[in-house]
């Protein structure tokens, strides 16, 4: 199992620095000189301009400048805004909000996915797997802003059971709401992934003869199948993780939560070149640790993965 | 067509006149759209405690089927619509779901057929087994479950049971595997032992190896066995009464031996002579000529008699032997390197220094068990592998730098038969695009010429035109095998090899599959390389016999020579473990 770990620590490597480098070409490449932006209408000293230039290494070459930032990055120092505000600050107060709508999501997704989808994998075609069926559907297709508009309608408006917006801190019943309407599109496609998962477990010859054994039925269910169902769910629960930890955009922005997505919309839209390098960067990092979360995960559920290759 | 089995013959081991299991009038339907289909139609059999009882048949014969109704483990919409399976006087066909769970395993063992998909990969083998004792009321959760798991699978034969318990299925071979089975059926010491075609999955030697133990064991602790096979010569050899079922029906039933030497009904006397284990036995048996041997002549398009044809072929061997070779392999070896875990590869040589030639126009069957390289050799010569040093001739050219329009040209000449006709064969593709899809990829010939080339193979193969628009699903496993062997002729090749097969069809279509393409050889001259682990099938079709054992050929000779006076203890090892060896038969 180390040895596992170890080896998908390495291959994070050659993927971070392949990512970051592109990022970093990507801005570098964008059309506009950052300081006459930075200045605005109104022009700058030629003087301060360029003591600007040097300051921020924009008169050195692209990789010096690419290692500078790469190396700025190992010991905490992701430059700085625009606003003079370090983008180390940015995201401490911005990740935590993030991570925590995150977890609430991915939980409650998990729980009712997973129990749903077993249940409908056992109950194929009743009523109960057709209604499971129609309802995740209607997840699916409808618009996440919408859920998020209904939500805010019926439980924070009608039923006034929860603030439509997250208050400052983001305490963690304000994240509820959001984190509901956050998971209720993965929730669908759970159901869906355990239903189908389990179904193809239930012909399996392994439970078959797990039954012969003279296992009780309860004990087939939970060992024999629902471990075996949970692989290909765990991958999924773990990469929606990892996108929901990069931001979500569109919820963050409805519920006004002050997390990782607003914030980085926020400075797209106002070209803050420092902040949107260092906000992806950490999102590739973080989206990195999420695979190998999922990775190690696996091989812990399947030990053919453990143990070959 | 219903009869009762006779009460145990003399000679057999009798506890008391009661029978453990009594199954009577059974009826045993699947539910579909269009109403109730049935599987099993009105079957009866009765089984003594500590006897042994053997069901022969063919796939959908209804064998499995009575199997797992009598432990209400039917698969999908599978219901017993009437009829009775009194088990110790307790009827199991109305036996409540909650009750079963202390028959299961307590009171009934059960071995399920195909060791590689009958344990839970992401489970280690002592939990498997350990969890099967505690279910039972045999072990307590914890240390107690853990000393007595790894009772169990000593006493299944696994030494080393200690150190493997917390390893997992996928590091054990199939042989261990089907050990571990047999140790969970077996570990709560029940009456009877279902055992759904053991070893099917195992090469012949470990087939014996687990049976010999199997029956040590049940003959220790008094188990009865149901024992599920369509080898009548392994049903025969290990069981004292046998069932014969033909479409869910009992056509005959009786004492092995009997059965064997005497049988009544012609589907049995068809089992009898198609078995290849039986028939080249039988060649054996005998010292007179081939053509003075009396095997019942049979009616009907589709009985094929193996024994003619093996004779026909020894003919025709004494006109080619002086044909130039088709295949010259010399010095043949494939090196590979196997990921050990921690970040090494350690170099496996899976074909070592191997060389031999084929005859045009003959057959050359390359033996061995799994892991031998056979199959690496196959894949050699056929260009899918690139050889890691030595080199090979085909018609008369070095394939070793063969490349692009000369590859094509090779592979023309040249075509492959797989073993799984199910994977085989592309299921969105329809039968007549399947054939033409050679000639398509060749080339050859044009639209109009492509599909009376495909009716003409279709017409060899012995499959009626009709098939063209039909799909691989709707088909049967032998005709499966016809349409790749089809497919295969397509480009009108001179060498075909035939990567086993046959292994995993029915006695019967495995007969006339032989039959086919002992035909197909007369009639267009092909020069056939057969790769199979079962020496019973090769004394019926090879001419020239390779026997590999760990990447090395240990023995090549004529068939004849290596089935009357093999010369390496392996090879008498081989053929002393071709099921029904033992049997004495009535010719």
């Amino acid at each position: 199992m180390v040895w596992y770990i170890l080896r998908r620590l390495l291959q994070v490597i050659p993927v971070f620095f392949g990512a970051t480098l592109l990022i970093y070409f990507m801005v570098f490449a964008l059309p506009g000189d950052p300081i006459a932006a930075l200045a605005g209408d109104r022009g700058l000293n030629p003087a301060v301009a360029d003591a600007l230039r040097v300051r921020y290494h924009l008169d050195q070459p692209f990789i010096v400048q690419y290692l500078i930032f790469v190396g700025g990055i190992f010991v905490g120092d992701f430059g700085t805004a625009f606003s003079g505000q370090p983008v180390s600050e940015i995201l401490a107060a911005t990740f935590p909000v993030t991570l925590r709508l995150a977890l609430l999501a991915v939980a409650i997704e998990a729980v009712a996915g997973i129990f749903i989808g077993l249940v409908s994998g056992l109950r194929k075609g009743k009523l109960f797997d057709s209604s499971a069926l129609v309802v995740s559907l209607i997840l699916i297709s409808v618009p996440i802003f919408v859920t998020a508009f209904v939500a805010q309608y019926i439980f924070g408006i009608r039923l006034g059971i929860a603030r439509t917006t997250v208050g400052i801190g983001a305490p963690w019943e304000d994240l509820i709401l959001p984190a509901f309407v956050l998971a209720t599109v993965s929730f669908a496609y759970i159901v869906r992934l355990t239903r189908a998962s389990v179904i193809e477990n239930l012909n399996e010859d392994f439970v078959r003869t797990a039954t012969a054994k003279g296992l009780s039925r309860r004990r087939v269910i939970r060992v024999h199948i629902l471990r075996n169902s949970m692989i290909p769910v765990v991958t999924y629960i773990g990469t929606d993780f990892g996108l929901l930890m990069v931001g979500a955009t569109v919820t963050e922005g409805i519920f006004n939560v002050p997390g990782v997505g607003r914030t980085l919309y926020q400075a797209i839209i106002r070209s803050e070149a420092p902040t949107v390098v260092s906000f992806v960067t950490v999102m590739v990092i973080i989206y990195l640790v999420a695979n190998l979360l999922v990775d190690v995960l696996y091989g812990f559920l399947d030990p053919r993965i453990r143990y070959v290759k | 067509m219903t009869e009762t089995i006779p009460t145990t013959p003399p000679g057999t081991r009798t506890v008391n006149a009661t029978p453990l299991l009594d199954i009577r009038d059974l009826h045993v339907g699947f539910v579909t759209q269009k109403g109730v289909v049935p599987a099993v139609n009105g079957i009866s059999l009765t089984i003594m405690p500590g006897e042994t009882v053997a069901i022969v048949g063919e796939s959908g014969s209804g064998k499995s089927t009575t199997a797992h109704a009598i432990i209400d483990l039917l698969p999908g919409t599978g219901k017993v619509t009437s009829g009775q399976i009194l088990f110790d006087g307790v009827d199991l066909a109305t036996t409540s779901d909650k009750a079963f769970d202390d028959i299961r395993g307590n009171l009934i063992g059960f071995v399920p057929q195909d060791p590689m998909s009958n344990l839970n990969p992401v489970w280690n083998i002592g939990f498997q087994v350990a969890e099967t004792l505690v279910a039972n009321g045999r072990a307590k959760k914890g240390k107690d479950a853990k000393a007595k798991s790894i009772a169990v699978l000593k006493e299944a034969g696994l030494a080393d049971a200690e150190s493997r318990l917390r390893q997992y299925p996928h590091q054990f071979s199939g042989g261990m595997k089907q050990r571990v089975l047999i140790g969970i059926g077996l570990s709560s010491h029940p009456k009877l032992l279902i055992a759904d075609e053991p070893t099917s999955a195992l090469d012949v030697t470990v087939q014996r190896v687990i049976l010999d133990h199997l029956a040590t064991l049940t003959g220790d602790q008094g188990t009865a066995v149901l024992f599920i096979t369509h080898d009548l010569g392994l049903a025969a050899e290990r069981a004292e009464k046998l069932v014969v079922m033909y479409k869910g029906k009992i056509v005959e039933s009786g004492p092995s031996a009997e059965l064997l030497s005497n049988p009544q009904h012609p589907y049995t006397k068809r089992l009898v002579a198609a078995a290849p284990s039986l028939a080249s036995r039988r060649i054996q048996a005998t010292d007179r000529g081939l053509s003075e041997m009396h095997v019942a002549p049979l009616a009907g398009a589709e009985d094929v008699d193996l024994i003619a044809s093996a004779e026909a072929r020894a003919e025709k061997l004494m006109g080619v032997s002086s044909a130039a070779p088709a295949i010259i392999v010399e010095g043949l070896t494939k090196v590979f390197q196997i990921n050990t875990g921690k970040l090494r590869s350690e170099p496996f040589t899976a074909v070592d220094a191997v060389s031999f030639s084929i005859p045009r126009g003959t057959t050359t069957a390359l033996v061995g068990e799994s892991g031998s390289g056979k199959s690496t050799v196959a894949r050699l010569i056929l260009k899918l592998e690139t050889a890691t040093s030595g080199s090979i001739t085909v018609a008369g050219k070095d394939i070793g730098s063969v490349r692009g329009r000369e590859l094509l040209a090779l592979r023309r000449q040249m075509q492959p038969v797989f073993q799984d006709p199910f994977g085989s064969l592309d299921p969105l593709y329809n039968i007549g695009a399947t054939i033409a899809e050679p000639l398509v990829a060749h080339g050859v010939g044009t639209r109009k010429e492509q599909q009376a080339r495909v009716r003409e193979l279709l017409d060899q193969v012995a499959l009626p035109v009709s098939l063209v628009d039909r799909y691989p699903n709707e088909l049967s496993g032998g005709q499966r095998q016809r349409i790749a062997i089809a497919r295969a002729l397509a480009l009108k090749p001179e060498i075909v090899v035939l990567d086993e097969a046959v292994s995993a069809l029915d006695v019967l279509v495995q007969a006339q599959i032989l039959a086919l393409l002992t035909e197909l050889q007369t009639e267009l001259g092909l020069t056939y390389l057969f790769i199979t682990h079962d020496l019973a099938v090769v004394r019926l079709v090879a001419d020239n016999v390779c026997v590999m054992r760990k990447g090395q050929i240990v023995e090549a000779a004529t068939t004849d020579e290596v089935f009357d006076h093999p010369r390496e203890e392996y090879t008498r090892e081989l053929l002393a473990a071709i099921p029904g060896s033992g049997i004495q038969l009535g010719v």
